[in-house]
């Protein structure tokens, strides 16, 4: 059971207070309506399903109720950051992603400064 | 490939077993093959063989980051069946359950294929409803699925407990007498075996690190953590990990990897003689041939790729196995493990050409996976060697995320697999 | 033994054992009566009792006796029974402690555990090799379950399954505390005692009754001069005087989670003869903790040789515990065979005891001095660089045959019980499920604890450790303690080891040199799969089953990695470990279960009416976790007639019907309209206030999510309903618009579901009947009419009135605060009742909307149905840009011709009622698979009506009204012709009254 910091609670939780709601910044095209079925498809069904470091979202729904992201790693299952709905997605640092790396040998598929690098590409 | 038999086991007996040969070989991989699998669980390995058997493909090459069968194959909880609603789920898993019958046969290997029966239980007049729609749908496919009454359910089950005083009575059940459970392992291993005694190499402790593809976007390789190996033809069947491995060829995929557990209890005297499965109150079971209650539990609610998951998951399943089947609440959890299921968004899965001349994809079978075993391997050889899909699997496609025409099994029933 | 105290057996040391000789307990093995003392483990009692033997083997039923002294015992597993309903199978005879009148039986075997005849499976092993039933029984084809899955799983299995409910019950408890000490031998006590000055909330566990570990049967080591012992006790008093401090014994530390959450098994009252009934029989602790100290120690490992399994061959550490922490001797005439200096201590020991001890056989050749010294200062034979090539005895073993390691010549020592050590494997089980990474030590033969992902530290033993001295001063590291550990003085050496195939274990005759004893692996096994091809000790594992018999391995696991490496001729560390899993020793389900059972299984919702319902006789229906009043029998009448009558009263006069269970959502704000509009599918800005409208809502893919009544009270106000099962995902989706898409727009979403009882009240007298009752509301249908919303009183308490139907009848909705529902509902049924009014359930409820043709989502609608789809297309705002769903609705396949449709079906015969759920075909005759084109969502029975109704859906539905389908049944095919699904009132005129 994953321990869970609710930044809006600012207290650390156990996971059964919360409710997993995937994954985070995505957000709802303004021209919904106009949108070609590519786009939807991505907007609604493609997701990153990232084996490193996920951005994903929470409600602290048996708590005070309200959304919010993380930032975990998708291997450790450990969380570098939990921020408001609506904050950017954090930069991450180096020695952030590495305290939340696994150790290297049980997943021989993660190298550890990937997802930096990946992050940069992508936008 | 020596033939294995009851006259073979008793005749290596008096030389103690020195004469068996190895089931199947670790070669270093070739620079390059016909056809590249990535992933030897049962789907990969079972991919391979029908390369082989059926469309007479033998230079193949199956690559496996850790080891053959390691993955969900050797980690779910078997169970076998094909009473699925809609004609694409109902095909397929028919496909595999025909399949199943004379693996053992065809394999020369035991896969233990036991057709105990799939009773799944109904405790609200909605579960009911969804029981019969799938009732009259499965006997119009030729899929064999029948109604049973509690009495009848508990006469099947002895252990189940049909009082209407607990707080989800068991108002009926469906049950699929061809349903049942196999060997897990064995499927893997007689799948390797077979096929690596027809020329396919299978390529153990071999990671793909990036595909590759020329200059009009075709494939023409893998680079692994063994060297360049060069093919026309990609298969990725690599369930959990489908997602990294497509993006290394461009393509994203609609999938997210979840944690699912499993547990088993302490081996027992003969108890429980079918599987039971309750989507109400999340319970699945059956018993081993060692003995063994072998109880499913449902994913954690976040996506990992750690193969672990949280405790309150299994024990809200045996609580679930406890109400239904109250003996077994001195029973003791013997051990526990956990895999990574890639989940779609209509919970069916994906076996297809994809955007990327040359790679295809077999993925997306959520909990579900290990019962179309030979199937998916029987349609997905078909549908690499002949680059287009066969009937059974032509709805499973990509593009269905594009165009809306989903075969939404669980929006349909509310049924985990 | 005066006849004041009765005979506890006949091995028992006086002098010897931390037991008192006062208390005793009587119980039954096999059906025989024993006497034990209080504090005996069965093991130690029926050892006392010169009992070996008990138990046959899982696949060659040998009889087999007790190898250990702990959890790691494979062997002796026991059926233990209080009574009939309290049994439990499969216990291991070294951790169950006796209790008064327990009864305890042996296990898989046939007619008896002194003659098994499943042993001729022995007897018959070289045709039982690894994996033989991969190779065999394939034919003929239906052989397999038929006839031999059954001959296999009844030879299987070890002990009966319990075949009563378990009276019993058990606790849950959650805990936090700063450091977890886990293990309360030296090195967990000291981290305890360091630990405890801090203030700092600390929980030490130890899974056995006694803490103190291996102090307690340690007859030589001093602790700041005083006996091991002595120093764990004082310990453990200072820990008690803390209030910081918890100590938990009889506790297994089973489980090492996400986030340093270890879980924990206590077992509370499973020692006592008498336990109160109030106790739970054991109790799972779900621990957080900041730190966690792992001080799990070693296990002893047997060595792998020709018929080491003969009951009367045992751990040697065993025999060390058996003699000085329980009084008791394994035999008379003992021998040692070791690789590891510790084995030799409980040679010492025993002899100092006055046990004969023929031999000690040693596989090394260089052994500390000292040892042998002490060896011949006792008179005791040693044999170095020897090792035991073979043993005899059926039931027990007799003798043992010992030749050089390097020789040849044979020599036959008799014995009634033999010792052995491997040396020690580190307990790294809970490290390993934490995630940890392990490193091979070649020195020591063992797998350590490397690179740490979890805050969590090993000490001691489990760290490799073995020299007392260091592992106390770990274990003052591990808590931030200073100073020095305390002097330790003629601890127990434990070095030495032997992993693998000794002498006579191979390779390859026919020999069983027994690696995995409860699976009847042999070392010839492990060979045979790598052989085979099977290469990764995974594979070696599932093929030969090494490690996975119930102990899991705790013994087996280096034996098997080290004749597979040596086979591959690989290193170990190559060969690789298998991972540790929870838990790490069995865990009952009910102590995972708790409370949650029973009636706590899942939590059931009432209605603030619900004793209405029950005072007049309701059947209620589970409607997710509500319980709702499906049908209301009067004497002598079954479900068919009760809601022929419920329908007929509620359309003729008037019904009354509990739909408190509906969700509501007060939606308030400036921009409640924008967000109305964006969330359902419906436009809102033209709703006056005071109205209402039914909405539709959908989720961006375009299918139907929910729908409900919509009521606007104030121009930021929306009363908004849901149906019963969607009220959290709805709230849930509508929150997650507003938080994170919407934030900047002025709304607030509160849950109103609980707060409102509502009560509808249907039919043509319905505002008859409540008129009286109601306060400051005109209830003409000029000033109320279909469709609005009043504000007011009824029977003096806060109401909002809502005129809506889902019966096709005139009716209300009262919604009252929650706390006056059962008193409306009381004074509007005694008014009415005389007048007709009827209570109606959820059955008759359906029927009535489908005699309208009103849906219900998630009946009639499967997450596959748009609004176009089931003839709500209406709903859909056609001039709004923008609503969740708009683009999904517009897909290719969403607006494609052939989609099923949501159209009313009336059977040619109008007596036959169609089943729900069955096929609609047009070709009735088409061979299987028969194409189908819809199937039937509601089907009823319509009294009203005299024939039945039913709603499908239909491919192209829509535009084949008149047209005759077919819905195949097993033994017949009804026909049935597509109409419009509203077969009551199609005017609509009854809802104005």
């Amino acid at each position: 059971m994953l321990l869970i910091y609710c930044p809006y609670c600012e207290k650390e939780l156990p996971e059964i207070e919360f409710h997993g709601e995937g994954e985070a910044h995505i957000e709802r095209p303004a021209n919904m309506a106009d949108l070609s079925d590519e786009d939807f498809e991505k907007f609604f069904f493609i997701r990153e399903n990232e084996k490193g470091i996920v951005f994903e979202r929470w409600r602290h729904l048996h708590g005070c109720g309200r959304f919010f992201n993380a930032a975990r790693h998708s291997v450790s299952d450990k969380f570098i950051k939990t921020y408001k709905a609506g904050e950017p997605k954090p930069k991450l640092t180096k020695k952030e992603i590495e305290a939340v790396l696994p150790p290297a040998k049980s997943t021989p598929a993660n190298e550890p400064i990937w997802t930096i690098e990946k992050e940069g590409e992508k936008k | 490939m020596r033939k294995f038999s009851a006259f073979a086991v008793a005749r290596e007996a008096m030389r103690s077993h020195k004469g068996w040969e190895k089931q199947w070989a670790n070669p270093e991989p070739k620079s390059s093959y016909d056809v590249i699998i990535v992933g030897a669980g049962g789907h990969g390995l079972a991919t391979a063989y029908y390369l082989a058997s059926v469309h007479g493909i033998t230079n193949v090459a199956v690559l496996e980051k850790g080891w053959l069968g390691g993955g969900n194959t050797g980690r779910n909880t078997t169970i076998i069946r094909s009473n699925y609603l809609y004609d694409e789920s109902a095909g397929m898993y028919n496909h595999a359950v025909k399949l199943w019958e004379g693996l053992s046969q065809e394999l020369n290997y035991n896969v233990m294929f036991s057709q105990r029966g799939v009773m799944m239980l109904t405790h609200n007049v909605h579960d009911v409803q969804v029981a019969q729609r799938h009732l009259h749908a499965n006997r119009l496919n030729g899929v064999d699925n029948s109604w049973v009454t509690p009495e009848e359910a508990k006469e099947f089950c002895p252990p189940l407990n049909i009082s209407k005083s607990v707080r989800y009575p068991v108002m009926g059940a469906a049950l699929q007498r061809k349903g049942g459970v196999a060997r897990h392992d064995a499927v893997a291993w007689g799948y390797a075996r077979k096929a690596a005694a027809m020329g396919v190499h299978i390529i153990q402790q071999c990671e793909v690190k990036s595909v590759n593809r020329d200059e009009s976007g075709a494939v023409t390789g893998v680079n692994t953590t063994r060297g360049t190996i060069n093919s026309k033809k990609v298969g990725v069947v690599a369930a959990g990990h489908t997602s990294v491995l497509m993006d290394m060829a461009g393509v994203r995929m609609p999938l997210e990897s979840y944690p699912l557990q499993a547990l088993v209890s302490e081996p027992v005297k003969p108890i429980f003689p079918c599987v039971v499965m309750s989507n109400t109150v999340h319970a699945y079971i059956s018993q081993s041939d060692k003995g063994e209650l072998v109880i499913g539990a449902g994913t954690d609610q976040y996506t990992s790729y750690s193969q672990t998951g949280g405790l309150h998951i299994a024990t809200h399943t045996l609580e679930a196995i406890c109400e239904m089947f109250p003996i077994f609440a001195r029973m003791k959890m013997l051990r526990s493990w956990g895999g990574i299921v890639d989940v779609t968004p209509d919970r069916s899965p994906i076996l297809a050409k994809t955007p990327v001349k040359g790679l295809y994809v077999n993925c997306g079978w959520g909990t579900g996976g290990f019962k179309a075993t030979p199937g998916s391997g029987h349609v997905f050889a078909h549908t690499i060697a002949n680059d287009e899909p066969h009937k059974i699997n032509a709805g499973f496609t990509l593009e269905r995320f594009h165009n809306g025409r989903l075969i939404d099994e669980a929006a349909a029933a509310a049924v985990a697999h | 033994m005066t006849a004041k105290s009765p005979n506890t057996g006949a091995n028992r040391v006086a002098g010897k054992g931390r037991l008192s000789p006062a208390k005793t307990a009587t119980f039954t093995y096999d059906g025989k009566s024993y006497n034990a003392l209080e504090g005996d483990t069965l093991a130690s009692a029926l050892l006392a009792n010169g009992i070996h033997l008990t138990g046959r083997s899982f696949k060659y039923h040998r009889p087999r006796g007790i190898l250990g002294a702990g959890p790691e015992e494979p062997n002796a597993l026991m059926d233990i029974a209080r009574d009939k309903a309290r049994r439990q199978p499969n216990v291991r005879a070294t951790c169950q402690e006796v209790f008064d009148g327990m009864v305890a039986k042996s296990q898989n075997r046939f007619p008896s555990l002194e003659f098994d005849v499943g042993v001729v499976n022995d007897a018959l092993g070289r045709f039982f090799p690894a994996g033989f039933y991969y190779k065999t029984f394939m034919w003929p084809q239906k052989a397999w379950d038929k006839l031999y899955e059954p001959i296999i799983r009844k030879a299987a299995g070890l002990g009966d399954s319990p075949d009563e409910a378990d009276p019993d019950h058990y606790a849950n408890q959650f805990a936090h505390c700063e450091y977890l000490i886990i293990g309360g031998g030296a090195t967990g006590l000291m981290a305890a005692k360091t630990a405890a000055k801090s203030g700092k909330r600390i929980i030490l566990v130890d899974e056995n009754a006694e803490i103190g570990g291996g102090l307690l049967s340690d007859a030589s080591v001093t602790i700041d001069g005083k006996s091991g012992s002595d120093w764990a006790a004082e310990i453990l008093a200072e820990l008690k005087s803390y209030d910081n401090v918890k100590v938990l014994s009889r506790t297994t530390a089973f489980g090492y989670y996400n986030h340093n959450m270890v879980t924990l098994a206590e077992r509370v009252t499973e020692h006592m003869a008498n336990p109160p009934a109030e106790m739970p029989r054991e109790r799972l602790w779900q621990v957080r903790a900041g730190k966690v100290i792992l001080a799990t120690g070693a296990i002893e490992r047997h060595l792998v040789f020709a018929d080491n399994d003969r009951p009367g061959i045992m751990m040697a550490s065993a025999a060390g515990v058996y003699l000085n922490q329980y009084g008791v001797t394994p035999g008379k005439n003992i021998a040692v065979y070791t690789s590891c200096d510790s084995a030799w201590t409980v040679a010492f020991d025993l002899k100092k005891a006055g046990i004969n001890i023929p031999a000690i056989i040693d596989l090394r050749k260089d052994i500390d001095e000292t040892l042998i010294k002490r060896a011949e200062d006792l008179g005791i034979r040693v044999l170095k660089h020897h090792g035991v090539v073979s043993t005899k005895g059926r039931l027990r073993v007799k003798s043992i045959d010992v030749e050089p390691v390097d020789g040849v010549s044979s020599e036959t020592i008799d014995v009634d019980c033999l010792l052995m050590s491997g040396g020690w494997t580190p307990s790294i089980h809970l490290f390993s499920q934490s995630r940890g990474r392990v490193k091979f030590d070649e020195d020591a033969g063992i797998f350590l604890p490397d690179i740490y992902t979890e805050n969590c530290v090993s000490i001691g033993a489990c760290n490799g450790t073995f020299e007392m001295t260091a592992a106390l001063n770990e274990a003052l590291k591990s808590v931030e303690g200073k100073g020095k550990a305390p002097k330790v003085a003629d601890a127990v050496s434990m070095s030495g080891f032997k992993i693998g195939a000794a002498k006579s274990a191979g390779p390859d005759d026919f020999t069983k040199a027994f690696v995995d004893f409860q699976n009847d692996v042999t070392a010839k096994d492990i060979r045979l799969a790598v052989r085979e091809g099977f290469q990764s000790i995974e594979h070696v594992k599932r093929y030969t089953t090494n490690g996975m018999a119930s102990d899991q391995g705790k013994m087996s696991n280096m034996h098997g990695l080290a004749i597979a490496a040596e086979m591959l001729d690989k290193p170990i560390p190559e060969v690789g470990l298998t991972t540790f899993r929870s838990p790490y020793t069995p865990v009952t389900f009910g102590a995972l279960v708790g409370h949650n059972k029973g009636e706590l299984f899942d939590v059931t919702r009432t209605t603030p009416m619900h004793e209405c319902a029950v005072a007049n006789g309701a059947v209620f229906e589970d409607v997710g976790n509500w319980k709702r009043a499906w049908y209301f029998p009067k004497a002598g009448e079954d479900m068919q007639a009760a809601i022929n009558r419920e329908c007929k009263m509620t359309r003729e006069v008037a019904g009354i019907f509990d739909a408190s269970t509906l969700g509501k959502i007060e939606v308030v704000g400036p921009d409640a309209v924008k967000f109305m509009n964006m969330m359902y599918t419906n436009p809102w800005d033209k709703l006056g206030v005071g109205r209402c409208r039914y909405g539709i809502m959908c989720r961006e893919d375009g299918f139907i999510y929910d729908d409900g009544v919509v009521a606007r009270l104030a121009e930021d106000r929306f009363h908004v309903t849901t149906t019963t099962g969607g009220a959290p995902r709805v709230l849930n989706m509508m929150e997650d618009y507003l938080q994170t898409e919407f934030p900047e727009w002025n709304v607030w979403l509160t849950s109103t579901s609980e707060q409102w009882a509502v009560i509808a009240v249907q039919g043509p007298k319905a505002r008859e009947i409540i008129e009286p009752l109601v306060e400051d509301i005109d209830l003409s249908n000029e000033a109320m009419p279909h469709m609005s919303i009043r504000e007011g009183k009824i029977c003096g308490v806060p109401t909002r009135l809502m005129k809506v139907s889902f019966t096709g009848e005139a009716g209300f909705e009262i919604n009252v605060p929650a706390d006056y529902g059962r008193e409306v509902w009381e004074t509007i049924s005694e008014r009415g009742v005389p007048m007709g009014l009827t209570p109606y359930g959820t059955e008759a409820m359906h029927i009535m909307r489908a005699e309208k043709g009103f849906i219900i989502v998630g009946q009639d609608t499967d997450g596959t149905v748009t609004p176009q789809d089931a003839a709500v297309g209406w709903a859909i705002g056609k001039k709004k840009t923008d609503f969740v769903g708009i683009k999904g609705l517009n897909r290719p396949d969403l607006v494609a011709e052939g989609r099923r449709q949501l159209v009313g079906l009336k059977t040619i015969d109008g007596k036959v009622v169609l089943e729900e759920g069955a096929q609609v075909v047009d070709d009735p005759n088409h061979a299987i698979p028969v194409p189908m084109i819809g199937f039937v969502t509601s089907s009823y029975w319509s009294e009203v009506l005299g024939h039945s109704i039913a709603m499908a859906l239909v491919e192209n539905g829509h535009s084949r009204t008149g047209e005759t389908v077919h819905i195949p049944m097993p033994d017949e095919v009804i026909k049935a012709e597509i109409c419009s699904p509203i077969f009551y009132d199609p005017q609509g005129g009854k809802v104005n009254g």
